[in-house]
């Protein structure tokens, strides 16, 4: 009997101890990538297309932030925390509040800085620069555009090199083109090709995994609907 | 028996098991120091994904699967990070978080006290944009014209340089990349305000003291005006410049590795044609003409480091003649010629554990030929019988070399310990020839060591104080100083704080009065200062109220038949007053604009003053008022600037015959008022894919063609005087800037790399 117990006892916890050491390194050191992960991310993901909300994004933002500092090697946990906090600005800017901008760039340019080292050349990284630039600029466009909008155009310009079918690139490329005024270059009917441009490239868009970036269909729709 | 004993342990350690593998909630409430709760503040359970966020009471819940010690992480941002040991077991752990507040360049208190910055830097201080000092109307293009129109300096026409607060263009002094800069102006010509050599596009940020700075600067009694250069540039480029006065061109490489990058320009000025077209009250014999190269290279050197080289080289001439004061039919002469060059090398690195080094050394060769003299109305030069000194020529051939050294270390939040030590080394050669060619030759050496240490306290993010102290010794007095600096900054809220600062400045008696028979001493001026602002992100208000306590002034005479010699250190002064700054982006849509006003009450006895009155550099009330509308539609930029200041005494002062001097002849000069005009026409501008960029620039000064009276000058016997005024009365300029992005030729430069 006692030899039952103590089988049970190492049996419980071998499971339990698995258990926490699941919690702690979800992924081994080359990046292999555990199933708590995926699920943790493919729980989160969906949402980044769907908060629209400026509490809503602190949490997600929060949420990510803590995956990237449980998963060291994974890229796409730090680059949907970016990614939230520089959609928060861009809302906060909406709202007019830019002053509100430069604080959380600042929150997320470590986090960019992580997943571009993680992840090199990478089409996605490269749009999120450039949006990171172009909300830098809003901060100040006066002083800054010189040095953040070349800065922009250059992070799209390499995005689309790295991959021409990301349709995060023309959904961008159209969004500067559309609140560009037309004196600086902007234009709303090439703002609408671009925006179509997009959309097909969203039709045959495949993301790498379910949890790769796939967001932006519900933001080209909306753009779309204002450009009409 | 056995077998139920067993069963019990079996339920006890599955419940434990249970217990262990069952959802735990966390909870708690996340405040700030002041016990307001901090909304959107992110919870998190160390190395794990469990966590969540404050909502809008400060409140959080989650649920967690962890067990045993764990690590409870709270951050938000412009807060220090929360960490709490906790132990997940069976029931809910609560923990209630009190946050410290981050002290960040971001929302702490700036020491701003006396101190204006054009930079990008979000900072309280920065009350410009850089791109102001190029676009403001009555600048001119000039490093030192835009900060004219703010608080504390004079509207002063006839000479070049800052007069700040009661104080004289040598009280200012300018600095580059940390060290000193000589001869930052052109060579000065009589009654006619030089310009600056360096372009202000070679600096991205402007920090101009009126008072009360930094142990790290010295030998200024009013002023220091601290520009840094740019670092690396943002692409390859040539530009082309064209305009009514010359032609300029360069060329700036970026290696493609984007850590290094050089560059050359040429720019070549003649008066020529502008004089043509606005005629001038000198008649020249020599227009005014430049030719001005220069070279640079940056390197980072890693990754926080940055070696940056600028050198720069100018010749210059110009002859003109004045009717003559002193005889009616003449005319009086004056020629210059100018060899200039100035080399500055900068290094700047991190040395780890939070440790930075700053070092700096210029080097300038100053060489000015000045003939002066008369001419008869047939263009002769003539020496006439009791005016024979009007002829002479002085030769000045100086070298300069400074050299500085700033260590930091970076303490908790923004705390910081700066010292180190400059160096400032200066060999003037002078040879005087009177009308007979009797030579005086002159040579003064003068050597300054200075030590130097200063601290930066936070003690919260609302409360900071500067305070340091500076040594200097002078090899001209043979003397040694100490001078404390202290100021002090409180926030009240967000948006409004308000500064002290004090301080002790020394200045080695100035060159130009020496050598002195006598031991002379260091010239001191005490500052008071108290500053209020409130900054939002459209507008600024500020306003300060400062005296200043001068003592040591240079006293001047007649030694061996030589008029300005120094004397004596017997000269005092005060200057206090109060200004106000305001600038708004906000109000009227797309115009941005800014109104400054200075009063100020001064007095001083110095050079050969009978007694202290107010010198004639210095107006009681001085305002600005500077606007800058673009319309996107266009792609034009409008700016207009509107320059006032009351009159300003004029005096004569001549020997009393007793050895002392007398005033003869004292009153006012009329109001100055100043209404500038520009527009710059960016064609190019927002065209994403073009590599090209153009500048069109009309400039009017003096739009109303006013007349402007900036003082008298005296005949040699007082008999006389004249009005000193600009050289025309409105003055045009016109001009276009290119700039072409490299793309093709990128290759070939990277090869050079």
């Amino acid at each position: 009997m006692k030899k039952t117990i103590f089988i049970l006892m190492a049996a419980i916890f071998a499971v339990s101890a698995s258990a926490q050491s699941d919690g702690v390194t979800a992924s081994t050191s080359n990046g292999a990538v555990s199933e708590k992960y995926v699920k943790a991310m493919e729980a989160l993901v969906p949402a980044v297309d769907t908060t629209h909300s400026i509490e809503g994004l602190t949490a997600l933002a929060g949420s990510f932030e803590r995956i990237a500092n449980a998963e060291k090697n994974q890229w796409l946990p730090y680059y949907y925390a970016a990614l939230c906090y520089i959609n928060k600005a861009n809302m906060l800017y909406a709202m007019q509040q830019p002053d509100q901008i430069d604080p959380l760039m600042d929150k997320a340019e470590p986090l960019l800085a992580k997943a571009e080292e993680l992840q090199k050349e990478n089409s996605e990284v490269y749009c999120l620069k450039k949006m990171f630039n172009t909300g830098k600029m809003m901060a100040d466009p006066m002083s800054r555009f010189m040095t953040y909008g070349p800065a922009a155009s250059e992070a799209l310009e390499t995005a689309k090199k790295l991959d021409p079918e990301n349709p995060r690139v023309y959904l961008l490329e159209g969004q500067d083109k559309f609140y560009t005024p037309e004196a600086y270059g902007g234009s709303k009917e090439e703002a609408k090709t671009l925006f179509a441009e997009a959309m097909k490239k969203f039709e045959s868009f495949k993301p790498a995994s379910s949890i790769h970036p796939s967001w932006g269909l519900s933001q080209l729709k909306y753009m779309m609907s204002q450009a009409q | 028996m056995r077998k139920a004993r067993a069963w019990w342990l079996f339920i006890f350690l599955l419940c434990l098991f249970q217990q262990l593998s069952a959802q735990v909630t966390i909870k708690g409430t996340v405040k700030d120091h002041k016990g307001n709760p901090v909304p959107g503040a992110s919870v998190a359970i160390k190395d794990s994904y469990d966590g969540g966020t404050t909502d809008s009471s400060g409140k959080f819940s989650f649920k967690t699967f962890e067990k045993g010690d764990k690590t409870l992480q709270i951050t938000s941002i412009g807060f220090k990070m929360f960490e709490q040991a906790i132990k997940i077991e069976s029931g809910a752990v609560t923990v209630d978080a009190i946050l410290k507040q981050e002290i960040s360049e971001l929302t702490a208190v700036v020491l701003s006290a006396g101190t204006f910055e054009a930079s990008d830097r979000k900072r309280a201080t920065a009350v410009l944009d850089p791109i102001d000092i190029v676009t403001t109307a009555s600048a001119n293009g000039d490093v030192t014209g835009a900060l004219k129109t703010l608080p504390g300096a004079q509207q002063v026409g006839e000479s070049e340089g800052l007069f700040v607060r009661g104080g004289t263009a040598a009280e200012t002094k300018i600095f580059i990349d940390g060290t000193l800069v000589n001869n930052f102006f052109n060579s000065s010509v009589p009654n006619i305000a030089s310009y600056g050599r360096f372009s202000p596009f070679l600096f991205k940020g402007t920090m101009f003291s009126t008072g009360g700075y930094s142990a790290l600067y010295g030998q200024a009694l009013s002023s220091a005006l601290i520009l840094e250069s740019i670092d690396l540039p943002d692409r390859t480029s040539a530009n082309l410049g064209l305009s009514i006065i010359g032609v300029n061109g360069g060329y700036q490489g970026l290696a493609k590795n984007k850590n290094s990058s050089y560059g050359v320009s040429y720019s070549y000025t003649n008066l020529a044609p502008a004089f043509e077209l606005f005629k001038q009250k000198q008649e020249y014999i020599q227009n005014p003409e430049y030719h001005a190269g220069d070279a640079n290279f940056r390197i980072k050197t890693s990754k926080t480091g940055m070696l940056k080289y600028y050198a720069y080289f100018s010749s210059g001439r110009l002859d003109f003649t004045t009717p003559g004061i002193d005889s009616l039919g003449y005319k009086d002469r004056f020629g210059l010629t100018n060899f200039n060059m100035y080399h500055n090398l900068s290094w700047k690195e991190s040395l780890g554990k939070k440790w930075k080094l700053y070092a700096g050394m210029g080097y300038t060769l100053n060489k000015d030929n000045i003939h002066s003299g008369m001419q008869d109305d047939k263009k002769n030069d003539v020496v006439l019988t009791g005016l024979e000194f009007k002829k002479f020529s002085l030769d000045l051939d100086a070298n300069y070399f400074n050299a500085k050294m700033v260590f930091e270390k970076k303490f908790k939040g923004l705390t910081a310990l700066r010292f180190g030590s400059e160096y400032n080394y200066s060999n003037e050669n002078s040879v005087f020839t009177l009308f007979n060619g009797q030579q005086f030759p002159e040579r003064l050496k003068e050597g300054i060591n200075s030590l130097f240490a200063e601290g930066d306290i936070y003690i919260t993010n609302n409360l900071a104080a500067k305070t340091g102290f500076r040594v200097e010794h002078s090899s001209t007095v043979d003397k040694t100083n100490i001078a404390p600096r202290v100021s002090l900054a409180y926030k009240f809220t967000r948006q409004v704080q308000v500064s002290f600062a004090y301080g002790i400045f020394y200045q080695d008696p100035e060159r130009k009065y020496l050598p002195s028979p006598n031991l002379l001493t260091f010239m001191k001026a005490t500052h008071y200062i108290a500053q209020f602002m409130k900054i939002t992100t459209q507008r600024s208000f500020r306003t300060e109220i400062f005296y200043k306590k001068y003592n040591n002034l240079l006293k001047t005479g007649n030694v061996n038949g030589r008029e300005g010699v120094a004397i004596n250190n017997n000269g005092y002064g005060e200057a206090k007053g109060i200004e106000f700054f305001w600038r708004d982006k906000k109000t009227i849509k797309n115009v941005d604009y800014w109104i400054s006003y200075s009063y100020l009450d001064t007095r001083r006895d110095f050079l050969n003053f009978p007694y202290a009155t107010t010198p004639n550099f210095a107006a009681k009330n001085t305002a600005s008022l500077v606007i800058k509308k673009f319309v996107t539609a266009w792609k034009m930029q409008f700016n207009g600037a509107y320059n006032y200041a009351s009159s300003r005494p004029y005096y004569n002062i001549i020997p009393d015959g007793n050895s002392g001097y007398k005033f003869t002849d004292i009153g006012l000069v009329p109001d100055y008022h100043n209404f500038s005009f520009a527009i710059n026409y960016l064609p190019t501008i927002g065209k994403k894919d073009a590599k090209n960029f153009a500048v069109y620039v009309l400039s009017i000064s003096n739009v109303f063609n006013l007349k402007q009276v900036y003082g008298y000058q005296f005949s040699y016997n007082g008999s006389r005087k004249e009005e000193i005024t600009p050289t025309s009365r409105m003055f045009v300029y016109i001009g276009a800037f290119f700039s072409f992005g490299i793309d093709r030729s990128q290759e070939s430069i990277d090869r050079l790399f």
